[in-house]
């Protein structure tokens, strides 16, 4: 069997300091670490001269803390990192009801504004839609790159359940939109034709049936509803599909966080898939909070072999440190706490070449596991720097 | 026979939730394993769709429907329990809601076809969430011959963050139905979610955020007057050495000549370096030893039951899950 394969190097500096890239997606599954590494490739590009804002949907309120800012909201704030570099960073969080209100107001005269914000319906689904805040990170992001104000917008995808919801939000509310149900909703059957018999049976059949779960009074929101919001539909798809487009352009690039584990590696790999199959651009992997070793050259086997040697020595004699001789059981703790992470390590360094296996050309950057959670703008610093060097993990 | 009941006697709908990557839906595996016992009858509920229970009890991907997936543990000659296991889907609940109530499953179909399940897992989400919970309610209350047909149901239920909202099933849809039958589904099912048989319990780990989410999602449950539950700490692992040389590793203070005597006599070479290396390695331990014990402390506060969990090192299998349930039942969970 040949021996595992190494991945290509993601090169991230190369990646931020190239002016052609303009927009950054970070996407994984839930708790990899992700809005840490969008902040932390943020500051390293703003510390390289770049205009950056990060755009997080994650209400992580120290991250908000490490970036000198007390809050995050739905405008970005400027992070004040000390830059010499003439770069700049701004950060801010996604409000998606305010985002959806936003759109709403600037698209529908006042009367009919108003009209759908106080619709009980709209505000189920502006403020607790499954794919809402997916779509809302879309229009966002689209938002922030027609205002031309930032030369790279770093974006932290939603902590979905799956990470591939966000991918999939313009097609879901195209969908929907475009749906059987929304056009038998806003156009009821007329008689004629026989298909429009058909759809009048089947009209009758879903209004029955809703009145029937949800009660009349729902139906009938749902109707004012869409009647109010129907010029705006299109609009809405426009967009949607246009900053889809966006993200397939060269000037975007995907990373995908992991951490070294089974689970977030099956989901990354599904992820790179998916991108490959919407034709999105894959910047590379990042692997988050890999274990290193200090001392690399005493292999597992070996670091339990020389513990049980030493725990062994001291049995005949159990008074070893009040006689004076030397007390070996330090010495043992640490060689057994040094198989253990050398296992881990081993571990680790497995489950990311299963990865490399099936995605050979994939770029991989590795960040050592910090031993604290982020505090400070250091903090982001340092992971910053982890991702950057190429010996972590080699 | 145990010395004590579980903690959590007259508890029959146990949630779990926990934030991403904590084990949330290992931990609710072990404990429904755990309660599986003494021929207890047990219901395992997935309800994000991911499969994740399929893959820890190595099973073909689960049909929306009641399958057995395994025996609970044995104790001292008295059989185990059975476990089942069910992954919600809100279109099949959907089914089930329109079967029940109306006898009209037959009409769901033909609207699946038309979209309204379409529309009603992308519209209106509360209704979705109703559908979810409703199924595990429903399984909770549901009697055959005079007696509940399980003993408990355990839901594997949405992360911290969304966790709220999914079980403050009647406001989500009071919302969007003021009155009507879905409101009167939501009221039954959120009597349930509020009465002392369900409680909700947290997973976690001994860092910064997920502990953090935990505070943050007990506070929650306490305002939506839902039962809280335990703490299941997740991948605790050992501290490995005495308390005093972790604590002064902590502070940067490591004998590495001692270190280096201990490694000449194991007979290994060039022990002055290796010592050096290993010293690093042992202060970098003690301080994440330093920081579990920290965050161990802030969820004593939170003054819930708690659990620990081994980190099973190796991955979690079908192994691993017994030998948690085991640590489950030895600490009063189940």
């Amino acid at each position: 069997m040949n021996p595992p394969a190494t991945p290509p190097w993601l090169d991230t500096d190369a990646l931020i300091e190239d002016r052609r890239t303009r927009i950054i997606v970070c996407c994984g599954s839930g708790g990899v670490g992700k809005t840490t590494a969008a902040a932390a490739i943020g500051l390293r590009a703003a510390e390289r001269g770049r205009h950056v804002v990060v755009l997080t949907v994650d209400p992580a309120r120290r991250l908000a803390q490490a970036m000198g800012l007390s809050y995050l909201d739905n405008i970005p704030r400027p992070v004040d990192a000390g830059l010499s570099s003439g770069g700049s960073l701004h950060a801010m969080m996604l409000d998606m009801k305010r985002t959806f209100d936003e759109i709403v107001a600037a698209h529908a005269d006042p009367d009919r504004a108003a009209q759908i914000l106080a619709n009980p319906f709209y505000q189920s689904l502006s403020s607790s839609f499954a794919g809402t805040q997916e779509y809302m990170a879309m229009e966002k992001l689209g938002q922030l790159h027609r205002t031309d104000e930032w030369d790279l917008i770093v974006v932290d995808t939603p902590p979905s359940r799956s990470a591939l919801d966000f991918l999939d939000a313009p097609e879901r509310l195209g969908r929907f939109l475009d749906g059987r149900l929304i056009r038998l909703l806003t156009a009821p059957a007329k008689p004629g034709r026989a298909y429009l018999k058909m759809l009048s049976a089947g009209f009758s059949l879903v209004t029955g049936t809703l009145t029937k779960v949800l009660g009349a009074q729902v139906l009938k929101d749902m109707q004012t509803f869409v009647t109010a919001f129907d010029t705006m539909f299109g609009g809405f798809r426009e967009r949607a599909e246009a900053t889809y487009r966006l993200l397939q352009t060269p000037g975007t690039s995907f990373i995908v966080v992991a951490a070294p584990e089974p689970d977030a590696l099956r989901e990354a790999s599904y992820f790179v898939e998916r991108l490959a199959g919407e034709r999105m651009p894959l910047g590379g992997l990042i692997l988050n909070r890999v274990h290193v070793p200090a001392a690399t050259r005493l292999s597992a086997a070996r670091s339990i072999a020389a513990a049980e040697t030493l725990e062994n020595h001291e049995i005949p004699n159990g008074t070893a440190e009040s006689a004076g001789t030397p007390r070996y059981a330090l010495a043992a703790g640490v060689l057994r706490l040094h198989a253990e992470r050398m296992q881990l390590a081993i571990r680790e360094r497995r489950v990311a070449e299963h990865f490399t296996a099936a995605h050979p050309t994939v770029p991989v950057a590795a960040v050592a596991a910090q031993p604290e959670d982020v505090h400070d703008l250091e903090g982001l610093q340092a992971i910053g720097l982890s991702l950057a060097s190429r010996s972590v993990a080699g | 026979m145990r010395a004590r009941d579980s903690d959590w006697e007259g508890v029959r709908l146990h949630v779990v939730t926990g934030k991403g990557g904590t084990g949330k839906t290992t931990v609710a595996a072990a404990l429904a394993l755990a309660l599986a016992h003494d021929g207890r009858k047990v219901l395992l509920i997935e309800v994000e769709g991911r499969q994740g229970l399929a893959r820890l009890f190595d099973c073909p991907p689960l049909p929306y429907a009641e399958r057995k997936v395994g025996i609970g543990p044995g104790e001292e000659g008295r059989a185990g329990g059975d476990l089942y296991a069910l992954a919600v889907d809100p279109e099949g609940a959907l089914l089930d809601y329109l079967e029940m109530f109306y006898g009209i499953r037959h009409a769901g179909q033909a609207l699946t076809r038309l979209g309204l399940v379409d529309f009603a897992t992308t519209i209106a989400p509360g209704l979705s969430d109703v559908l979810r919970t409703g199924k595990a309610t429903e399984a909770t209350r549901r009697k055959a011959g005079g007696r509940e047909v399980y003993d408990a149901v355990v839901m594997d239920a949405p992360p911290t963050g969304r966790i709220g909202r999914f079980l403050n099933v009647s406001v989500e849809v009071s919302g969007l139905a003021k009155v009507g039958p879905v409101r009167t589904h939501a009221d039954t099912v959120a009597r349930v979610i509020r009465s002392p048989q369900t409680a909700v319990h947290f997973a976690t780990t001994l860092e910064e955020m997920p502990v953090q989410e935990t505070l943050d999602g007990l506070a929650e449950m306490r305002e939506l007057g839902v039962q809280l539950g335990g703490i299941f700490i997740n991948k605790v692992y050992p501290a490995g050495l005495p308390e005093s040389d972790l604590k002064a590793a902590a502070e940067g203070h490591v004998d590495e000549a001692e270190i280096a005597l201990g490694l000449k006599a194991a007979g290994l070479a060039d022990a002055q370096t290796l010592a050096s290396g290993l010293a690093v390695e042992l202060i970098e331990h003690a301080r994440s030893v330093a920081l579990q014990e920290r965050e161990r402390r802030e969820l004593a506060g939170a003054g819930q039951p708690r659990y620990e969990l081994p980190a099973i090192t190796d991955g979690i299998d079908l192994g691993g899950l017994y030998r948690l349930a085991e640590v489950l039942r030895e600490q009063g969970a189940a």
